[in-house]
């Protein structure tokens, strides 16, 4: 698929950063493991680092949908959610007789009144079943609702309203005690995963290095995606998505394919978060969780594949800074701070080098600007 | 290498940075974490137990500290978002290295924390009413467990002569466990299954997994409950259990109100229902009905006159940005804070050390502290012995207390206790 970059009328493929923070995950997913082990970087940077990572995936998915196709979906929290449960269903089988009433099912089931597991609960025994349902039930999930969606014509912000409804909705059901997921606790206190114990430094260096690899993984595919045919077709349905119909092509089956591919991007963000942080419960996938990957984006910089990445990790790393550092001001500092992007830098944090070049040519009136 | 990627990792780098360097340690104090909310919904009441916590340093810090080294408070604000608490908790015991953590409002904050203070072997006092079904070494729970709070307001209302019990809550773990242990007490008490309200739901085998009526957080509309309410307390001799939470409460109660029930015809007794909940919710719409808790405002003791008095001089005082300073009360959790504090100061101080084992060890020996609600006495289920007391709401959120039980022993297990 090389013919796309040769097209004329196809703007320059993304960022030029691509390689750049491709060259950054893949250094930190081999530098920071190994300052852990050498004791350089004590544990819960390392750790920390691995959640931004899993962010970092959500708002790539975030990103797929709003920077790239025009499509701003409130609803990504869920998938991420989800896919953080059926990994989580796995874990919670992996606690075995080690939970608080020492029975061979899940504590929230002892307490209610359960003495077997659930059917649907026993497959999840399977650490392949739990991997494959992290993809296959956001998935599915995803193309159910886009299908019914997009062949309804729903856009804009009809969209993102149905969206945030679906995350919505998703967090009353899981918020149940009869749901059987936990309810309002939802799952915690994880002991292994695949024999390994995960309160060891050496199993969380494993989860770092493979949320560092998925999220390279996935820029990979992404940065691939966007210089093929589809991603050029993609495109032209955020710039003008009557015209694209109109010249033939059935958008809402590209917008479907792209939204149970976003799906699935934050399922496997959500997967990797659940046994780094040690917990899953349904205020994941409020509608206020999916706002604040959408603020991530804004701040890092939408439609670049460096920006959400990089909005992700510096906003969380601001409020895990913050709310030790000022936690009775953290909220106004970070509040300012998206302010003053959304009014100076309405690209994001990757316009900024452009920004500064620009104000540097303006004082040097030299050649014009490309 | 062109400007913004270069520009962008050493963005990503100077985070980076920020991250890793750490606070300079000093040697004469000892670092304590305080974990609550101090933003977000459950901010209006955790904030008042950080407020607590500060103070009780700082008096603890006038006369000396603890084995001569000031408390140093390392605040860390947990958002009211559960997988922020677990990552503060493990900033607090692997970076700050606290000796000691204050902390936790709702189950699911102190259900999130639990690994990591296992794992680090670390301590976290815990000073809200909950549901039990839970004892992990690494927890200090100074709250209220279900006998201390929801089976003395049953013998209280049964002492009455109430003969039937409606059960309503909010659905979560502490209603439904709070439920449960009530429905198992009452049918001991020797009350009919009849005269208890609000359905039950039975599994497979007919056994009855949940009893009581449940609504989500946020519920506004309570007019068919409150019907189902006024019909099951007809024949008089009936009595509402609310283990409602929140902002639930105003609907509920004006409801109630208005539908002509009233604290003489049906009383309510709530367990989350405190003064300081009383700062946002209107009291004279709740005049006569019950609360249940081991402290409250209205107890006249010295202790208790001077532990007020203190606090608000301390407030008038603080220097705390954003602190709030006009109509301040205090509460049980409040006051289960500060009483955790002095027992903590009581373990080192036995114990020569700030080490989590040598305090452990001290805790389930026994200690005793008199704080403003009265003695309370560690037990070596890392609960604590302490006073209970039932009141009846006033007009300005204050209540009057009607009868108290002493020494009443922390129980966490109590689903098939009473049968």
């Amino acid at each position: 698929m090389s013919e796309a970059p040769e097209n004329p009328l196809s703007p320059p493929p993304l960022s030029n950063s691509t390689a750049g923070i491709l060259a950054f995950a893949a250094g930190a997913m081999l530098i920071l493991p190994a300052l852990d082990a050498g004791g350089v970087i004590d544990h819960f940077t390392l750790n920390l680092w691995g959640k931004y990572f899993c962010y970092a995936l959500l708002a790539l998915s975030v990103d797929l949908l709003w920077g790239w196709t025009g499509l701003l979906s409130l609803g990504q929290a869920l998938f991420f959610a989800l896919g953080g449960y059926m990994h989580g269903m796995y874990l919670m089988r992996m606690i075995g007789t080690q939970g608080q009433y020492h029975k061979p099912i899940p504590d929230f089931l002892v307490f209610l009144g359960w003495t077997d597991l659930p059917a649907f609960w026993k497959p999840f025994d399977q650490f392949t079943f739990a991997m494959a349902m992290v993809f296959f039930l956001p998935g599915i999930l995803a193309f159910l609702f886009g299908w019914l969606a997009f062949r309804s014509r729903i856009k804009g912000v009809y969209f993102s309203i149905l969206t945030q409804a679906l995350t919505y909705a998703g967090a009353l059901i899981f918020f149940r005690n009869n749901t059987l997921m936990g309810g309002n606790n939802g799952f915690t206190d994880f002991k292994e995963e695949l024999g390994f114990a995960l309160r060891e430094p050496s199993t969380q260096r494993g989860l770092f290095v493979a949320t560092a690899a998925a999220l390279v993984g996935v820029v990979i595919f992404l940065r691939w995606l966007s210089g093929t045919k589809f991603g050029l077709v993609q495109r032209a349905i955020r710039d003008g998505e009557n015209r694209t119909l109109f010249s033939g092509y059935a958008t809402p089956a590209f917008k479907l394919f792209i939204f149970v591919i976003a799906g699935m991007i934050a399922a496997i963000g959500g997967a990797l978060y659940v046994p780094q942080v040690g917990i899953i419960n349904p205020s994941d996938m409020t509608p206020d969780k999916s706002l604040e990957a959408i603020v991530w984006v804004a701040v890092g910089g939408r439609g670049t594949l460096v920006g959400p990445i990089l909005g992700a990790v510096a906003v969380n790393m601001l409020k895990s800074y913050a709310t030790r550092a000022m936690p009775d001001l953290w909220l106004i500092l970070l509040g300012g701070l998206f302010l003053l992007v959304v009014l100076f830098l309405p690209g994001g944090l990757v316009s900024l080098p452009e920004k500064i070049r620009g104000l540097w040519k303006k004082s040097i009136p030299a050649t014009l600007p490309a | 290498m062109n400007i913004p990627r270069l520009s962008s990792i050493l963005t990503v780098g100077a985070l980076a940075l920020a991250t890793l360097v750490s606070p300079v340690k000093a040697e004469e104090t000892v670092k304590v974490g305080v974990l609550h909310s101090l933003s977000g919904t459950m901010a209006i009441s955790e904030t008042s137990l950080r407020d607590v916590l500060l103070f009780t340093f700082d008096e603890i810090n006038a006369k000396g500290g603890v084995l001569g080294r000031k408390i140093e408070p390392v605040v860390v604000d947990g958002a009211s978002n559960w997988p922020l608490f677990a990552e503060k908790a493990k900033q607090l015991l692997e970076q700050d290295h606290v000796a000691v953590t204050f902390g936790c409002w709702t189950s699911v904050s102190r259900k999130s924390v639990l690994p990591v203070y296992e794992k680090n072997n670390g301590l976290l006092f815990y000073p809200v009413q909950y549901e039990g079904e839970e004892e992990s070494k690494n927890v200090a729970y100074t709250a209220e467990a279900v006998n201390q709070q929801a089976t003395p307001a049953v013998d209280y209302l049964l002492a009455q002569g109430v003969k039937k019990f409606y059960l309503l809550g909010s659905d979560y773990v502490y209603p439904q466990t709070t439920n449960l242990v009530l429905l198992e007490y009452l049918l001991s008490k020797g009350v009919p299954i009849e005269n208890i309200g609000g359905g039950f739901r039975k599994d497979a085998s007919g056994k009855i997994i949940s009893a009581g009526k449940y609504t989500p957080f946020g519920h506004t509309d309570y007019q068919q409950i409150v019907a189902e309410i006024k019909q099951f307390a007809a024949g008089g001799g009936a009595a509402v259990v609310s283990t409602l939470n929140g902002d639930t409460n105003v609907p509920f109660f004006k409801e109630y109100a208005a539908s002509g029930l009233t604290a003489e015809t049906c009383p309510v007794v709530s367990f989350s229902i405190s003064e300081d909940e009383f700062r946002g919710l209107p009291a004279d719409k709740l005049v006569g009905q019950l609360g249940c808790w081991t402290y409250f405002q209205s107890i006249k003791s010295p202790a208790n006159k001077k532990f007020v008095a203190d606090f608000q001089a301390w407030l008038a005082k603080s220097t705390v940005p954003g602190i709030v300073k006009e109509g301040r009360v205090t509460c049980s959790p409040m006051v289960l804070s500060y009483d955790g504090v002095y027992l903590w100061k009581a373990c080192v101080e036995k114990a020569g050390s700030f080490d989590v084992d040598k305090v452990r060890e001290v805790w389930k020996s026994g200690v005793s502290f008199n704080g403003p609600g009265g003695k309370v006495t560690t037990q070596p289920n890392m609960h604590l012995t302490k006073n209970v007391f039932i009141g009846e709401t006033k007009a300005d959120g204050q209540f009057k207390i009607l009868k108290s039980f002493d020494n009443v022993y922390g129980e966490p297990w109590l689903k098939g206790k009473f049968k």
